[in-house]
């Protein structure tokens, strides 16, 4: 239960989401965008949310699609992280997906809740940022789509009255080799301490890591000191950990030191997995 | 709209409520509907201590709205009666306190009718969404293989 009151609406079409968002912020009623919800219900409850409306978009027909399209994987934002693995269309995500809190709160957490969260750890967006997928975006001008590494910086950019749609991923890159590993610190259902998701294309090994910063990153500079394939593992790894995105988080899951020890390690394990290395 | 009158079908009964936006299905299954096997425990979605079924599958009734449940079919521990896992609880002992157990129960259900053929790490995945602070969980282990053997043996020799 909520200590305070909301009003509660369930738009049908894309158009009257966005139409309700601006006219309720209009009225200084602080609308939210709600699909799983988790966030708005626990955080809430510890008034570290609010809201006076809450604007639920899992009627909206083209956010629940799931089909490939043409080239594309079309996944819709309001679809369950557990529905998205037992569909298993997308092999990264499903094991980057499941590493996201427990299998029974996956069955509310959504895909697009979990890529627009203010918690740290947002595993769903890596397989995302490795495959370059396009985001289809509702907002006042229409829907538009955007390339997720235009418009994911630490977070998803997005303007008043826009809200996550859809995902498309390329089949190519849903079929490229992965890889995709956590490291928790404290027990099986711990927080992660890291993850870290992988995929080979092109020759090129692709990083993003969720748990080092205190947001999930993929990173060109350490992509390309670990595809340096004239040095050494461990120069590349080297490497590669000094081009980091600051701050590292250091908190009582994980000093910023064993966090980095854990994910010089997870590198290799990359290179090992992916680039055939000998370690 | 701060409140509604939404119909909930809980364990097969059809009941019109008026609830509050910001009340959660917990909070009126318990408080209004008088069904108190679901507990509440961490109210975060971490302990899975009220855990019901929705649609068929787990849902950890502390993370969601009373409002996102109408039009679909919620079960609670009361709509259970003498199931195989129930059965099988009390046969492995898979209980101390019992706080845990209709939770724990509510998921096991799922996930026998849901993958009646679960492996070992599906089970694992599974049963990792909730907390016993009891039993040292190979107990209810135990339980939940028990009836997918069962179910795996029954379904074997059909023609
Ligand atoms: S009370 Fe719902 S998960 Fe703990
Ligand atoms: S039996 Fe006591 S918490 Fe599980």
């Amino acid at each position: 239960m909520l200590p305070f009151d909301f009003d509660y609406y369930q738009p049908e079409t894309l158009k009257e989401a966005v139409d309700l968002y601006q006219y309720l912020e209009q009225q200084g009623k602080q609308p939210m965008f709600f699909s799983g919800g988790t966030e708005l219900i626990t955080l809430g409850r510890i008034d570290l949310a609010y809201t006076e409306a809450v604007i639920d978009i899992k009627g909206i027909a083209e956010c629940k699609v799931m089909r490939v399209s043409g080239n594309h994987l079309l996944l819709g934002s309001v679809l369950t992280l557990t529905k998205i693995e037992e569909a298993n269309l997308f092999p990264l995500l499903t094991k980057t997906a499941s590493q996201v809190a427990d299998h029974t709160a996956r069955g509310k957490i959504t895909l697009g809740g979990n890529i627009c969260a203010r918690i740290f750890y947002r595993e769903a967006v890596l397989p995302f940022l490795l495959a370059d997928s396009q985001l289809l975006i509702a907002g006042p001008e229409g829907v538009k789509g955007v390339p997720i590494n235009k418009i994911f910086a630490g977070e998803l950019k997005l303007d008043k009255a826009e809200f996550l749609v859809q995902t498309a991923t390329e089949n190519r890159l849903i079929r490229a080799p992965y890889f995709s590993i956590k490291r928790r610190q404290q027990w099986e259902t711990g927080y992660p301490l890291i993850t870290v998701a992988a995929l080979k294309m092109d020759e090129e090994v692709r990083v993003a890591v969720s748990g080092l910063c205190p947001f999930p990153f993929r990173s060109k500079e350490v992509e390309a000191s670990l595809n340096n394939k004239g040095l050494s593992v461990e120069t590349r790894v080297e490497r590669a950990l000094a081009v980091l995105p600051q701050p590292i988080l250091d908190d009582v899951e994980g000093s910023a030191d064993y966090r980095l020890f854990v994910l010089k390690n997870l590198f290799v394990d990359v290179l090992a997995a992916l680039d055939g290395v000998r370690v | 709209m701060k409140s509604h009158t939404i119909t909930l079908t809980i364990n097969g009964e059809s009941h019109i409520v008026t609830v509050r936006s910001a009340d959660t299905l917990l909070y009126i299954v318990r408080g209004r509907l008088g069904l108190t096997g679901a507990k509440p425990g961490c109210l975060n979605g971490d302990c899975g201590a009220c855990t019901v079924n929705v649609d068929g599958w787990p849902m950890k009734s502390c993370l969601m709205l009373a409002v996102e449940a109408a039009g679909k079919e919620v079960t609670t521990i009361e709509g259970l009666k003498e199931t195989p896992i129930q059965m099988a609880f009390v046969e492995n002992f898979a209980f101390q306190c019992g706080y845990c157990t209709p939770g724990f129960i509510m998921n096991c259900h799922s996930l026998i009718e849901q993958h009646p053929d679960a492996d070992d790490q599906t089970i694992k995945e599974w049963l990792e969404s909730n907390i016993c602070r009891c039993t040292g969980y190979i107990e209810i282990e135990k339980a939940v293989k028990s009836v997918l053997k069962r179910g795996a043996h029954l379904k074997a020799p059909m023609e």
